[in-house]
């Protein structure tokens, strides 16, 4: 008894801790511009697929995620300059449009050129998996786990401490008083993007040997992803990382405890709920517009 | 006046040199083989394969000298998995292109959709889908070659039977396939009794982790043996999880994911695996005594020849579809649309790729349960169980 719901939570915690690093990402460029990116998913495919293809060609697994990493921030700057920058007057509605064109062309050229199998990408470490109480870990969820900590924390000191970071923060804020005192608002604009692809091709390498990887898993994780970000107020580091877990644990108890068929419907009525008693989210900024 | 005669009678004879060549004509027309395939878009891997094999053995009978002394001439379109599209091009092919047989439908819904059409026209149409609504209730002028679902549900619960497991934990993906399949097994183990469904999971086409179905299901009392109907990569993810949690009940698989690349997704955790196949997959380990076995082996050498890809069971109910059409023209003596679709449902002991053929008025697939062979993964590989 104890021994399953201890699999439950497990299998929660894994999920969700992927879900949590998929929603930093759309936190990052919401504070930044407003825009959520649904392109968010797109980086995280291009960083298990650039790392599974330049394996495949024997580049060795640390310089193939270097580089796919790159490739993914590349792309980042690529989405800002060449979508969103064009349309710098447009509102912020326009805006998460321009990012949906985005990763539908991501993805069909992602089809073209990687094609449209499912990948396998080996565990970082020792396949066995960690056997606690009677229920069973794959070794590869600790790693999710410790990059996703990893990067919460790298991101918590470079939004508190770093220039860049409180660049990005003044501009989120109020764009005109940010460049009234001497911020270039399109390079700090370019620089979320740019880091919030890093996150998703990170986030995409390490959930890749538990989930596969193919050109399309850009979508449903991404979806998921700005659920969590949603359920943790969006903007708030903390609360993508709360919403993350949250969900990923209420999904498989739900699929556990009640029925594998409401799976999702309990977790898509989670953010309604939310929604609904509070409005911001779990850890949204608790601003009054005035009207 | 001569002169009149004989330009007369040179006309008269050009005109009949004209006519002579015109019947012969006529005599040499080629059989039009009509066909609408998924070529593109989701269901590629369908009916990609499934043109390769029918251009390939088209021109092959060609080759040999066609059927009844006529050449075969294929006339093709490209339905992209759109069942919309199919039934445009099904009517293009009865109404203008004036086909004497279509052999078509990489998808259950593309075949549906061009059902009504066919029933209407009165043309004999081979399916190369896999459902039991196109052949079940029986429609006249319907059959197809792949088995059915319900097949496979029953060849895997008879294995499980005769291992002496009667308590299934059922797990299957929410597509088309895998409730199909579900139901299908449901319906079959009520049927054959003495085998019991206790435990009945499921989970989303892009679900990355199938382990609290799992543990519920290792959690239910009495269970034996774990059955996965699906389709895609969720089969590969269940099976690894299956491996991590360490479950070591006997586990099956159904025919969806009956390909090396499901062998190269779930890696080591596939080993021991069962899953019901065509015998295209294990050709080598088929008994010399086998009647399929020549089959077999000429269809995966020829294939894999002539397009340096591996073979796969999708092409082959093209193959069959193929052949079975010819072999219903040359027992009619004509492309007479009646007279083939008699000779089509007469057909006896036709060994084909995917099993051997027994049609009939009330079954217009013709194929038994037991032309599934069972296969467990050995060593990363194949290997036939008898």
């Amino acid at each position: 008894m104890f021994s399953e719901f201890l699999q439950y939570l497990f299998t929660g915690i894994t999920i969700g801790a992927t879900y949590a690093l998929i929603a930093l990402g759309f936190t990052l460029i919401y504070n930044a511009s407003h825009v959520i990116n649904f392109a968010q998913g797109e980086f995280l495919m291009i960083g298990g697929m650039a790392t599974v293809s330049m394996t495949a060609m024997g580049v060795p697994m640390l310089l193939a995620v270097v580089l796919a990493v790159i490739l993914a921030g590349l792309l980042g700057i690529a989405l800002q300059r060449l979508a969103i920058a064009p349309a710098k007057d447009a509102n912020v509605v326009t805006l998460i449009i321009i990012t949906i064109g985005a990763s539908i062309f991501i993805r069909g050229l992602a089809q073209l050129v990687w094609g449209k199998g499912y990948h396998v990408m080996p565990n970082f470490s020792s396949s066995e998996p960690i056997e606690i109480f009677g229920a069973v870990l794959n070794s590869q969820s600790l790693w999710v786990l410790g990059v996703g900590a990893v990067m919460v924390v790298a991101l918590v000191y470079f939004f508190t401490r770093t220039l860049t970071g409180k660049a990005i923060l003044a501009t989120s804020m109020n764009k005109d008083a940010a460049r009234l005192v001497g911020i270039r608002t399109q390079v700090v604009l370019m620089l979320a993007f740019m880091v919030s692809a890093l996150l998703g091709s990170v986030a995409g390498i390490v959930v890749a040997p538990i989930t596969f990887t193919s050109y399309n898993i850009g979508i449903i994780l991404g979806l998921k992803g700005f659920v969590a970000a949603a359920i943790g107020g969006l903007g708030s580091g903390m609360g993508a990382v709360v919403g993350g877990l949250a969900l990923g644990v209420v999904e498989a108890m739900a699929a556990g405890y009640l029925s594998s068929d409401y799976k999702d419907a309990v977790a898509f009525s989670m953010i309604l709920l939310v929604l609904f008693f509070m409005p911001r989210g779990l850890f949204g900024a608790k601003i009054v517009e005035r009207v | 006046m001569f002169k009149n005669i004989t330009r007369r009678a040179s006309k008269f004879a050009a005109i009949a040199a004209v006519g002579l060549l015109a019947m012969n004509v006529q005599a040499a027309e080629p059989i039009r083989i009509g066909s609408f395939l998924s070529v593109t878009g989701p269901a590629s891997f369908l009916g990609d394969p499934e043109l390769k094999t029918m251009e390939m053995y088209v021109e092959k009978i060609n080759k040999d000298g066609g059927v009844l002394g006529r050449q075969l001439e294929l006339v093709h379109y490209d339905d992209a998995g759109n069942a919309s599209k199919a039934l445009n091009f099904a009517s293009r092919l009865i109404r203008s292109d004036r086909v004497d047989i279509i052999v078509g439908g990489s998808t259950t819904g593309a075949t549906m959709a061009a059902v009504p059409l066919v029933a209407q026209a009165q043309i004999p149409f081979i399916s190369l889908a896999g459902a039991v609504v196109i052949t079940t209730p029986v429609k006249k002028w319907v059959f197809k070659t792949p088995q059915t679902d319900r097949m496979a549900a029953e060849r895997v619960l008879n294995d499980m039977k005769e291992r002496g497991l009667t308590k299934v934990g059922l797990i299957s993906g929410t597509g088309g396939f895998g409730s199909s399949g579900r139901e299908q097994t449901l319906a079959a183990a009520k049927e054959m009794g003495g085998i019991e469904i206790v435990a009945d999971e499921t989970y989303g086409g892009s679900d990355t982790d199938m382990t609290a179905q799992l543990t519920n299901i290792r959690g239910t009392k009495g269970v034996q043996t774990i059955l996965n109907f699906g389709f895609g990569q969720g089969p590969a993810i269940v099976t690894r999880n299956y491996a991590q949690l360490g479950i070591d009940l006997p586990f099956y698989q159904s025919h969806g994911v009956a390909s090396d690349g499901f062998l190269d997704l779930a890696g080591s955790s596939a080993e021991g695996l069962r899953l019901p196949a065509s015998p295209l997959l294990v050709p080598d380990s088929l008994p010399e005594s086998d009647p399929q076995k020549p089959v077999v082996e000429a269809y995966k050498s020829e294939y894999e020849a002539r397009w340096n890809e591996k073979v796969s069971t999708f092409g082959a109910y093209a193959y069959d579809g193929l052949m079975l059409a010819v072999e219903a023209i040359k027992k009619a003596g004509s492309t007479d649309k009646a007279a083939v679709r008699d000779a089509l449902e007469s057909i006896q002991g036709h060994v084909g790729v995917t099993g051997t053929f027994n049609m009939s008025a009330d079954d217009h697939n013709g194929l038994k349960a037991d032309s599934f062979r069972i296969l467990e993964v050995q060593d990363g590989g194949w290997k036939l169980i008898n």
